[in-house]
């Protein structure tokens, strides 16, 4: 079998066996891989009703057929669970080095099931592959982790980890990987924490095969020169990382500020990405395969560690009113080391800040803890750390946005959609962007169709951000396209400089399948309706398919989006039937069966 | 007529995060890249005022430029 290992590892941790399975080659063609092949995982396995951190829920970890690959940014694994944030489908994607050793120490995924009658972890070298008492590893944090088991089982390992959040069972848990890695989002950490799952450890000796070398190394080429030609991932990114964002979306007015009430902050440049480099960045920290390398490597004081990045400078910076870059870093380094979301924990505290300002969340509440005023770097930092040991206040803080507000009287305060909190744009600007944001099936989140490209980078050409014109196909468009990159293994930054002929090209090498461009982005279609299906299923239906009412209709009230409000219910409806799904968001029999579902 | 012109990433190296621009009457993005010798293919974005703009389009007094270089992310 060629980019695909064709081996599939289950790990019952209530019985305490492992097995190993053969890859169903033909289902995992049609899905391609990672979300796509574990959401169908999911979806045959686990009752889309069950509760999420309950043992009936699985854990799959997931690669790509070109993960492991030589392509460019071959190194990606996914996530994939029933989110216990949102209720819906997980999927949360990381890159780092782990991904790649799955598949040489001969696996193309892990599916993990049950729980464990006390903390565990699972050593896998190769074909062996045990279960490990880690009571000696339960409540440290991940660096710490990390280097335990690195001590115990070589320096070479791989280690993929909770922290305490995810002990905690905080719906905003990450997990960890290389020690700085995250897949982030939607709580996968918590499952993991559910499971009494601290860690998977491994090692690999085996490489990925490849269909046809020599086509490879052609595809391979063209790829890395349009990369390196590309200015935003030839340029852009390794010389700024993602962070260089925060001057150019806070320029457009789009860059929320103080829990999204302001879309201007005027100390951006304070914690651009700019000062980032002038101040704090050590070095570039890249990914397995990465010619992009935007990863960064920052210090302050006696803290060093990888990031901050664009969305966690935005989420801990100008959501809470921050202007101190060291701070910032301090938080993102607690966030890493607790194992919680950056995105989620900082816009949970911008939303607490709110909370406070408007007087639903008074002085008693804090405890010995800092205040929650806006602009107070202790408050990010304490108060990150506080999530994660869900200690007073911060155990609540730790359930995300949408329940602390709920607890605290005042829902709509959450800038959640689907109960995730949104990332760094002000949809109210960029009304592509906010179709994208309402309709993505795992809740507010930006990389499930990236519309900031062509409507504020310009890439693949400039649209108008304001104009409603077109925006519904633009957001399905790349939508499909981004699950597929994400399911094949590569980054989606790969997307900046290739098109959907180069992925075909790369898959087709590596796996000696005859897909085109079309094919490949049909394939997304296919696990987005998948995904959809899902959620449906687990009772996420499609009233939930819209933004915060802030954002619906307060005007943005300063700068250069002043005026705007998203005009949501003019393009949802377009959305819905370019989809083929019906009036109320639902896909019809026709469409399913055109997908192949 | 001055014009300020807000600079970002690489296109700072050697001219500074801002400048203003002052020439006579009638001016336009182009003339700025004049100015402060950029090439017309650094620059992957620019806005005026906040807003989209093309680079043939005359300023007038008070305008903001902001100036990119190709950057992006997520």
């Amino acid at each position: 079998m060629s980019g695909y290992i064709g081996k599939i590892l289950r790990v019952d941790l209530s019985s305490k066996t492992v097995k190993t399975e053969d890859l169903d080659l033909k289902l995992a063609q049609k899905f391609i891989g990672g979300r796509g092949l574990g959401t169908k995982m999911l979806m045959d396995e686990v009752d889309p009703g069950v509760d999420a951190l309950s043992p009936d829920n699985k854990l799959i970890f997931m690669t790509g057929p070109l993960t492991g690959t030589n392509t460019p940014t071959g190194g990606r694994y996914m996530v994939i669970t029933k989110s216990p944030l949102t209720g819906t489908v997980a999927c949360s994607n990381s890159g780092g080095y782990w991904g790649p050793e799955l598949k040489f120490a001969g696996y193309d995924g892990i599916i993990i099931e049950g729980k464990a009658a006390a903390p565990v972890y699972i050593n896998i070298v190769d074909d062996k592959v045990e279960i490990r008492d880690a009571s000696h590893l339960w409540g440290k944090v991940v660096s710490e982790t990390t280097t335990v088991l690195e001590n115990e089982h070589g320096e070479k390992v791989k280690v993929a980890t909770i922290g305490p959040a995810g002990e905690n069972l905080s719906r905003i848990a990450a997990v960890m990987n290389d020690r700085g890695r995250a897949a982030g989002r939607s709580g996968v950490g918590a499952v993991m924490g559910s499971k009494n799952l601290k860690a998977i450890v491994v090692k690999g000796s085996g490489k990925v095969e490849v269909a046809d070398a020599d086509k490879l190394k052609e595809v391979f080429s063209v790829c890395m020169k349009k990369i390196k030609e590309n200015g935003v991932t030839g340029q852009g990114l390794p010389t700024y990382g993602t962070a260089v964002l925060v001057n150019i979306i806070n320029e457009n007015g789009v860059f929320p500020t103080n829990n999204f009430q302001q879309a201007t902050f005027d100390k951006a440049e304070e914690i651009s990405g700019e000062t980032l480099a002038e101040k704090y960045l050590k070095k570039k920290d890249p990914c397995f395969r990465c010619p992009i390398a935007c990863g960064r490597y920052c210090e302050v004081d006696d803290i060093k560690g990888a990031g901050p990045e664009y969305e966690t400078i935005w989420a801990f910076g100008s959501d809470c009113g921050v202007s101190d870059l060291g701070g910032v870093i301090k938080a993102n380094y607690w966030c890493n080391e607790m194992g919680v979301d950056t995105i989620s924990a900082g816009a949970t505290i911008a939303a607490a800040m709110e909370l406070y300002e408007k007087g639903y969340l008074k002085n008693e509440d804090l405890g010995d803890g800092p205040e929650l005023k806006w602009g107070n770097t202790d408050a990010i930092v304490e108060w990150t750390k506080r999530m994660g040991s869900a200690d007073g206040l911060g155990a609540k803080l730790a359930q995300g946005s949408y329940r602390l507000c709920e607890m605290f009287g005042a829902p709509e305060l959450s800038m959640t959609v689907k109960k995730q909190e949104l990332p760094a744009y002000d949809p109210r600007g960029i009304q592509g962007h906010g179709v994208q944001y309402a309709t993505s099936n795992r809740g507010g989140c930006h990389v499930r169709g990236y519309m900031i490209s062509p409507e504020i980078l310009g890439l693949p050409e400039k649209l108008d951000r304001f104009s409603l014109e077109g925006k519904p196909a633009w957001a399905k468009i790349f939508q499909d396209f981004t699950a597929a990159i994400d399911a094949s293994g590569l980054c989606l930054f790969t997307s900046f400089a290739m098109g959907a002929e180069d992925y075909a090209g790369l898959m087709n090498a590596v796996c000696g399948t005859k897909m085109t461009g079309e094919d490949f982005v049909q394939s997304g279609e296919r696990i987005w309706n998948l995904e959809k299906v899902y959620n449906l299923k687990a009772g996420i239906d499609s009233a939930q398919d819209t933004l915060p009412k802030r954002l619906l209709n307060e005007p943005i009230p300063e700068g250069p989006s002043k005026g705007w409000v998203h005009k949501l219910s003019e393009l949802l409806p377009i959305y819905y039937e370019l989809r083929g799904w019906d009036a109320n968001g639902i896909p019809t029999t026709d469409k399913l069966k055109e997908l192949g579902l | 007529m001055k014009i300020k012109v807000r600079l970002f990433a690489t296109l700072r190296d050697g001219r500074g995060k801002e400048v203003e621009v002052e020439r006579g009457e009638s001016f336009s993005t182009l003339d700025i890249l004049e100015e402060l010798k950029i090439r017309r293919e650094e620059v992957a974005l620019f806005l005026i005022n906040g807003r989209d703009g093309s680079f043939e389009t005359q300023l007038s007094e008070g305008d903001v430029v902001s100036l990119f270089p190709p950057v992006g992310g997520g």
